[in-house]
């Protein structure tokens, strides 16, 4: 166990995964000799040469499909895109071709691929490179999604993903990038998809989130406690596709007051479906009705004075919890 | 190269109309396709083989016709009549290292890589014993055993498939090519080039056949395409491009092998345009006299259906008697026919079985990894 960085940690675990299996193959924009533009593949150009780290042309349609007719045929690429927000362009190789070709071929075929870069708003990058797509990529039968938000899910679950016979879309985040913690050094760690993660137990209010938000919601749980006397529990969900329900539930059940925080926008995010899982299947558990805090409901803001409000941050959360209890 | 076109702008005679003109003659074989190794050599039994591949394509084609027309198929249906030399060529020179993937124009490529019909038809049928399990339908036909990674619906969407294909063998050392099919349309989507690129860039062993049959849907080659022919656009990506007459069977299998010992010896990408012809609409909704004209299609169909041109030169040859071609064409029918009755009698997928063959790890339990909810609309799901 060695304290890292979370850019440190999905390097480890590309690392080691592409030492362990010839089938995995690193391919992105800047990956190899730039060393990644977040520099999340630094040094594994000179530890696996140009065949395995590939530097791609900017072309995220044609390499995000060849990526998927490489898994078709039994390889196990890593895509990076250098935002998720370019996925866009390359929408109908991961939402058409990478979620259905294992249905419509009547699960002849399996596509063991693995989407990944970073999805989040807060660095004045303006709209069109702080898209959270991770909603889009849940509606997606044939797809799964996770948004690890420490440095060791960010390892243990890059591993699973690899491993993951099914596609798996990675929604990392650049202002975690440098977040440390604890990770375990263990070549078969693994965190399995789909096992939510309690940051923080507590007796008063539920908060459940994913990515960054969780690190906002353990702020306002620090900020609860020591000024309000309010004992918050953070659920993280680590992933959204498959989903933890019974540890959703089991929260609710606890505390019987639900927060819920995600950097999507509101209109059919990932909490949207959340929401309605909760009073479907703990409605008589519920002391207050759900509230959420999403991002601002507009194309995301450059400015700095815009978008540290647009996202949930610790003050719009704090205000949204106090208004719970 | 003459024949290239099918200019449909009926108000105007342009002089590059050659393709199905009232006037054109009947079309020659070229001599210098006959003689290419590739078709010297073969045997009256592969040449009859050809043939008869062509013929169960073609009546598989009008079975699947007339049972949409009686009610038996739904949604879409696009019929390869009159193209089957193109896949059938092609195929007819693959070795077990290569590999096919195609758009939705489909059951011409599965019938000629081997697919059987009756999967085929119960496919179209939607039934449980389709080669989809009645999952994918008309465009979406696969059968990975045999090299063929579908049947997909999105024009364009399969081109960089293609080239991933041909990336794997490159990666695992196999000294096979992707042959990736597509329609003219697709040659105007940006995926495509973006494929081009990398497939010269890397120096991947793809090959793009453009069965150019004059429309994208109901839009003529005219009016959809600026430049031309279509395959030189491979130009500017410094690949090897060619452009071929898909009513000829043995043209197709020269340029197609040609291109093919490219792929094999020195991993080199090519385009090819093949030239040919649907005589149905681009679906079998399609109004199809709104575009072209009934002359158009019956010029083609009397002087370059590719059947007719290849069965006369077996005759010719004397490989054939019209009484042996009859009986390939009967047994053909009635494979045809049989299929229908196979889908028809074969049963529909249960209910239960929608959740199946969405996720690896769902179908296969026993090697499950993840834990959590996988399906959220809770009438079927576990």
């Amino acid at each position: 166990m060695a304290e890292i960085t979370y850019r440190d940690a999905l390097n480890q675990a590309l690392s080691e995964e592409i030492s362990r299996d010839p089938n995995v193959v690193l391919m992105g924009e800047e990956v190899a000799q730039f060393k990644g533009s977040y520099k999340v593949s630094e040094g594994l150009l000179e530890k696996f040469g140009p065949d395995k780290i590939i530097d791609t042309p900017i072309s995220e349609a044609a390499f995000s499909g060849l990526a998927v007719g490489a898994a078709m045929m039994g390889m196990r690429p890593v895509v990076e895109f250098m935002f998720w927000s370019f996925c866009y362009v390359a929408f109908d190789q991961i939402f058409n071709n990478a979620a259905n070709v294992r249905y419509m071929s009547g699960g002849l075929i399996n596509v063991p691929i693995v989407f990944r870069g970073p999805a989040n708003g807060g660095t004045n990058v303006g709209a069109t490179h702080s898209h959270t797509p991770e909603n889009f990529a849940a509606n997606t039968p044939g797809l799964k999604v996770i948004c690890p938000s420490t440095p060791a899910d960010a390892k243990g679950m890059m591993k699973a993903a690899i491993r993951d016979n099914d596609p798996v879309c990675v929604m990392e985040n650049t202002i975690l990038y440098n977040l440390k913690g604890e990770v375990p050094d263990d070549e078969d760690f693994i965190i399995p998809l789909g096992k939510a993660r309690l940051a923080c137990e507590g007796t008063d209010l539920s908060i459940i989130a994913h990515g960054r938000s969780v690190q906002v919601a353990l702020q306002v749980a620090e900020t609860l406690s020591e000024k309000h006397n309010v004992s918050v529990e953070v659920l993280d969900l680590r992933s959204i596709r498959p989903l933890d329900l019974e540890a959703i539930l089991q929260t609710v059940r606890k505390t019987n007051r639900v927060l819920l925080v995600e950097e999507n926008k509101p209109f059919c995010g990932v909490d949207a479906q959340i929401a309605y899982l909760i009073q479907e299947q703990a409605f008589d558990h519920l002391d207050a009705p759900i509230k959420r805090v999403s991002a601002i409901d507009v194309p995301q803001a450059y400015s700095k004075a815009l978008e540290s409000f647009q996202i949930p941050n610790h003050d719009r959360v704090l205000a949204k919890a106090l208004e719970l209890i | 190269m003459e024949g290239i076109y099918h200019d449909t702008d009926l108000n105007e005679s342009s002089e590059k109309t050659s393709g199905a003109s009232p006037s054109s003659p009947p079309p020659k074989p070229s001599k210098e396709f006959i003689d290419h190794s590739v078709n010297s050599t073969l045997d009256a039994e592969e040449k009859i083989r050809m043939y008869s591949q062509m013929l169960r394509i073609r009546r598989f084609e009008e079975r699947s016709l007339r049972a949409y027309q009686q009610g038996h198929i739904g949604g879409f249906l696009h019929l390869y009549i009159g193209q089957e030399a193109v896949a059938v060529g092609a195929v007819s020179v693959m070795t077990e290292d290569d590999h096919v993937i195609t758009a939705y124009r489909d059951h011409g490529h599965a019938i000629a890589v081997g697919m059987d019909m009756d999967e085929c038809m119960a496919e179209l049928f939607g039934k449980r014993t389709g080669c989809s399990k009645g999952k994918g339908g008309s465009m979406h036909f696969f059968a990975p055993d045999k090299n063929f990674w579908g049947g997909h619906g999105i024009v364009g969407g399969q081109t960089p498939l293609g080239l991933g294909i041909a990336y794997a063998l490159k990666n695992k050392g196999v000294k096979g090519a992707c042959l990736c099919f597509m329609g003219d349309g697709a040659t105007n989507q940006g995926p495509f080039y973006e494929s081009l690129n990398l497939a010269s860039l890397w120096k991947l062993p793809v090959i793009y056949i453009i069965e150019n049959n004059g429309y994208s849907m109901g839009t003529a080659e005219s009016r959809h395409s600026a430049g031309e022919p279509l395959a030189r656009r491979g130009d500017s990506f410094d690949m090897n491009w060619s452009v071929h007459q898909g009513h000829d069977l043995y043209e197709v299998r020269a340029a197609m092998d040609d291109a093919l010992v490219r792929a094999r010896e020195d991993s080199t990408p090519s385009v090819l345009e093949i030239v040919t012809y649907r005589y149905r609409g681009h679906s079998v909704a399609d109004p199809d006299q709104t575009y072209r004209s009934k002359e158009e299609i019956e010029e083609y169909k009397k002087n370059k259906d590719p059947l007719n041109l290849f069965r006369d030169k077996l005759l010719a040859e004397g490989l054939l008697t019209e009484e042996a071609a009859k009986a390939l064409d009967q047994s053909a029918k009635d494979e045809a026919e049989a299929s229908a009755e196979f889908a028809l009698a074969s049963p529909f997928p249960e209910v239960s079985e929608l959740m199946d063959h969405v996720y690896w790890e769902t179908d296969n339990p026993e090697h499950k990894s993840s834990t959590g909810e996988m399906f959220f609309e809770s009438s079927l799901a576990e």
